[in-house]
């Protein structure tokens, strides 16, 4: 145990001695040992990330009792599952924001929210170039980091009523006065600009 | 590889959680054979991700941590190889139906064609699986609100027009449409629509209540 938790004391202290700024552990890296060793020590950190912004994006929809109750079943569901985690797919927060989103329709809207399965023998597989194309992990949360930062006010805001406040595209409408054309169009110029962030400009035909 | 696609709105919003049921397993199963839209989805939800990270934080419980860690146990693996060999129905439209292909229970609709409704949590939609036989028409109709259809075997055409397996078509309520199946196959396909449609002609009018279509 005692390497192990020297190595982490590392990780979480400073980066050197004239900075008092913590080094951020990187969560998408933590997240894949967690699913590889089970260590609740390891959890605790992740827990301690996570657990006030899950409560939070709970929080916009619900009391902030049932919000608790619901970061609490999320964060039982990262554990559970942290061994399906698969960094090719995105960075830590993108996939526990898609446990969180889940939750959340099931909890307010008594809805499922049906998904592909990787493993379903149905599932057209992707060509392996294009699989190793793909930016993994926390780097694919940078570029995207970077991204959301320089959109247009008016287009960031519609991402945030749909993602984070959880209203379709006509709520939006209605709740900001303009035509649902607008809405559409600003959902898919942030879009655009979000993939060509990742280095995806193909155009689908 | 699909043709045609999801568009960027639906994708995001489907990412963002706010579709209904009945719309999200179109987008679903699509999705499922669709890489390139798969890889779409990842920038969506990495946006939901971000919005995670950066949008907010809220105090949580003194007792939190304490709490959970009493309910952290070692979770029993779940086989992560599915039992079925193959399939025709992608999941998650499979678990819908409660089987394959072979496992739908069609009811007629008279000429060949044939229907199976499926049953979601939202109020907003209607989904049912629609077979349309080798070189027919479904009965020509308008729709009151969208219609997103999923072709998983056979093909159609609409108007020029041609969609096969994966393929989305996405049709708002100004479009007077006639899919009509190609005729080397019957035609499957996965229909959510947003309200009852309207079937013009008039004799499928008026059976409409009786066939419940």
């Amino acid at each position: 145990m005692a390497p192990r938790a020297s190595r982490f004391k590392k990780l979480l202290g400073p980066m050197d001695g004239n900075s008092t700024t913590p080094a951020e552990p990187n969560m998408s890296d933590l997240l894949l040992k967690v699913g590889q060793t089970r260590d609740i020590e390891q959890f605790e950190v992740l827990f301690k990330h996570f657990a006030p912004r899950v409560k939070a994006y709970m929080a916009k929809t619900g009391s902030p009792g049932v919000a608790e109750e619901l970061m609490q079943e999320t964060m039982v569901a990262v554990w559970n599952k942290a061994g399906m985690y698969d960094s090719s797919r995105g960075a830590a927060s993108t996939w526990i924001f898609s446990i969180a989103r889940n939750l959340r329709i099931d909890a307010y809207r008594r809805e499922k929210h049906p998904e592909f399965d990787e493993n379903d023998p149905a599932l057209l597989p992707a060509s392996e170039r294009a699989a190793d194309d793909r930016i993994v992990g926390e780097q694919s949360a940078m570029l995207i980091r970077e991204a959301m930062a320089t959109l247009p006010a008016d287009q960031a805001e519609v991402l945030r009523l749909a993602y984070y406040e959880d209203n379709s595209q006509s709520e939006i409408a209605s709740a900001l006065s303009l035509p649902l054309g607008t809405v559409k169009s600003r959902m898919r110029l942030a879009f655009l600009k979000l993939r060509a962030a990742l280095g995806e400009t193909g155009e689908l035909t | 590889m699909p043709r045609h696609h999801l568009g960027d709105d639906l994708l995001v919003s489907y990412a963002a959680g706010n579709l209904a049921e009945g719309w999200s397993l179109a987008v679903a199963t699509h999705l499922a054979l669709c890489p390139a839209c798969r890889a779409r989805l990842a920038v969506a939800e990495a946006a939901g991700g971000e919005m995670l990270e950066a949008a907010g934080m809220a105090p949580v419980g003194s007792g939190a941590w304490a709490a959970i860690r009493d309910r952290l146990t070692t979770p029993v693996p779940t086989p992560r190889t599915s039992a079925t060999q193959s399939a025709i129905l992608p999941r998650p439209l499979r678990d819908y139906v409660g089987g394959d292909i072979d496992a739908i229970r069609w009811r007629a609709l008279g000429k060949g064609a044939a229907q199976l409704r499926l049953k979601t949590g939202d109020r907003e939609t209607q989904v049912r699986l629609l077979k349309i036989p080798a070189g027919k028409p479904v009965p020509e109709h308008s729709h009151g609100g969208r219609e997103l259809t999923v072709v998983l075997t056979g093909a159609f055409h609409d108007g020029e027009t041609v969609f096969a397996r994966g393929d989305i078509e996405d049709a708002d309520a100004s479009v007077q449409h006639i899919p009509t199946a190609t005729p080397d196959a019957d035609c499957i396909c996965l229909a959510v629509t947003d309200s009852p449609l309207k079937f013009r002609s008039w004799i499928v009018r008026a059976l409409q209540p009786v066939l419940g279509i």
